[in-house]
């Protein structure tokens, strides 16, 4: 009760003789309780490809052992002229706690129009991805708690793929999966895009041993991955489910494909 | 007569001599925002149908386990146009409606007379809550609600959200709060799991099952009551319901229940 007066602390008047400050039972003052984060689950999948690129994740959004919505997308569109994104270049995941996601996502974007609108053209994926860095790494000690990714396409035409951690620390890649199944979903990435452990069969033994070529993939292939990923993830990540929602990054612009999962 | 509160009830210095301050150093203890909520509304429902939104929550403000208040309206109505659903600290809900009110007047003076209706849909109202709970739990210093906003959106159809004291949003054809979300979403999702399904409903089925609901929840939410208030949400208008009661209720399963607190047999 007397909180409510210490507002206006009267210094050198009477006041209460006792603070009802809570205390632990060590007798510290217990200071805030109150957990500012949760997880809202779900997983996100981004592969570059020669020409394009695609952002997936699935819609499931989820508190605990509920479910919250079965359509709550985490694939956004960034840095279009319009309300309606219609015209971006650029999309951006964010897995995690939603609110921040979706924080990091007004900001971002926020970024992305005034640069638009000082420049009179849209932000280059790279110099996206640096802003990116910064945002996150601006709350530091108060981060987004999120798994973030990036993709576009870069000045060359090439696919980009920038995954992040919560404080900003970045990366371009080829491939990368995110979010509450990505240790389920990264190994079999390693293995259908990078060959990972994959020889060429009679090239020798030990340091002899012949990598696999590698290859940028084809659409159907990448999208064919991204599905099997995610069915996967499905069947053995409760927190993944719902709808898996892609988006194709060409140079026309962005496709947003959104396919069924198990809803189980 | 001294003014101050604080004076009040205080040992006199000429009989006790003058106060210890060093007692009451302000600076020596952290800064006090809400850490747990204290009378707390229980669950929120929300259901659409084709041509709106349903939206029910029971009239109780609980202090812990006591039933303080019995007359608590949890249910507010904005501009006509939308209503938000609050459950967590009632309060804080208080707070967030005087704010909302004063919202509406400014909103009622920006808007010409010509065009009455709203410029903010709920899906409009859905998104201020939301930024406005997001911004004050980053002060570590949140409004302790959960609540749900329902109406309209800008392309006029059924809206349901929710929004929660870490600014966490999501939208779905149907929604709960609190012990609700296990009790009752299963049922409302029979009801109409996807926004298709919810398009076929017609405004009886969708009091039907949230009444249903409310009466689940008061078998086994021990922080509820047996009046409610239910609001439709159309395109007429809010149609709110203040006192309505649990109908047609079977106790007839109570005694058949066994193996809780102090029973033996």
């Amino acid at each position: 009760m007397s909180a409510m007066f210490s507002q206006n602390p009267v210094m050198n008047g009477p006041n209460y003789s006792f603070s009802d400050a809570p205390r632990t039972n060590n007798g510290e003052f217990r200071e805030h309780r109150f957990n500012p984060y949760s997880d809202n689950g779900g997983s996100t999948l981004a592969i570059a490809g020669a020409d394009f690129c695609i952002m997936a994740g699935d819609t499931r959004h989820t508190s605990g052992y509920s479910i919250n919505s079965r359509m709550a997308p985490k694939v956004f569109r960034i840095g279009g002229s319009n309300s309606d994104q219609s015209d971006a270049t650029i999309a951006l995941s964010v897995c995690g706690f939603a609110a921040d996601g979706n924080a990091l996502r007004d900001q971002l974007d926020t970024v992305c129009k005034i640069y638009r609108y000082r420049h009179g053209k849209p932000m280059s994926v790279h110099a996206c991805a640096k802003r990116l860095s910064t945002i996150l790494y601006n709350k530091r000690f108060f981060p987004y708690y999120t798994h973030a990714m990036l993709g576009g396409i870069d000045e060359e035409g090439k696919g980009a793929v920038y995954s992040y951690d919560p404080v900003g620390s970045y990366e371009r890649e080829q491939c990368r999966a995110g979010g509450a199944a990505a240790s389920l979903i990264m190994p079999f990435l390693d293995s259908n895009v990078n060959f990972k452990n994959q020889y060429v069969p009679g090239s020798g033994v030990g340091h002899e041993l012949k990598e696999r070529e590698r290859h940028p993939l084809s659409r159907p292939v990448v999208e064919t991955i991204v599905k099997d990923a995610f069915d996967g993830a499905v069947e053995r990540h409760i927190e993944v489910g719902d709808n898996l929602q892609m988006m194709v990054i060409t140079k026309d612009g962005i496709e947003e494909i959104m396919l069924p999962l198990k809803k189980d | 007569m001294d003014h101050r509160p604080q004076a009040w009830g205080r040992p006199r210095d000429d009989v006790y001599g003058a106060y210890d301050h060093s007692f009451m150093n302000t600076n020596s203890h952290p800064n006090q925002h809400t850490q747990q909520p204290l009378v707390t509304g229980t669950s929120v429902l929300a259901v659409k149908y084709k041509d709106g939104v349903v939206i029910a929550a029971d009239n109780l403000g609980s202090y812990g386990s006591f039933a303080r208040f019995t007359d608590v309206k949890r249910l507010h109505t904005f501009q006509d146009t939308s209503v938000v659903g609050f459950s967590g600290d009632i309060s804080d809900m208080q707070y967030i409606t005087r704010h909302l009110h004063q919202k509406s007047i400014e909103e009622s003076y920006a808007s010409s007379s010509a065009n009455k209706k709203s410029r903010l849909s709920a899906a409009n109202l859905h998104t201020y809550l939301s930024k406005m709970l997001y911004r004050r739990r980053s002060k570590m210093d949140p409004l302790w609600n959960h609540m749900l906003v329902v109406g309209f959106d800008d392309d006029e159809k059924p809206f349901v959200g929710s929004a929660d004291l870490l600014g966490t949003t999501f939208t779905a054809p149907t929604l709960a709060t609190g012990i609700g979300s296990m009790l009752a979403q299963p049922l409302l999702r029979t009801y109409a799991g996807t926004d298709e399904e919810a398009a076929e409903r017609t405004k009886e089925e969708a009091i039907k099952v949230i009444q249903e609901c409310m009466k689940v929840l008061f078998y086994r939410d021990a922080r509820s009551q047996e009046t409610y208030s239910l609001a439709v949400v159309s395109r007429e208008g809010v149609e709110m319901k203040t006192s309505e009661k649990l109908e047609n209720m079977s106790w007839a399963f109570a005694d058949r229940i066994k193996g809780y607190g102090t029973q033996t047999v």
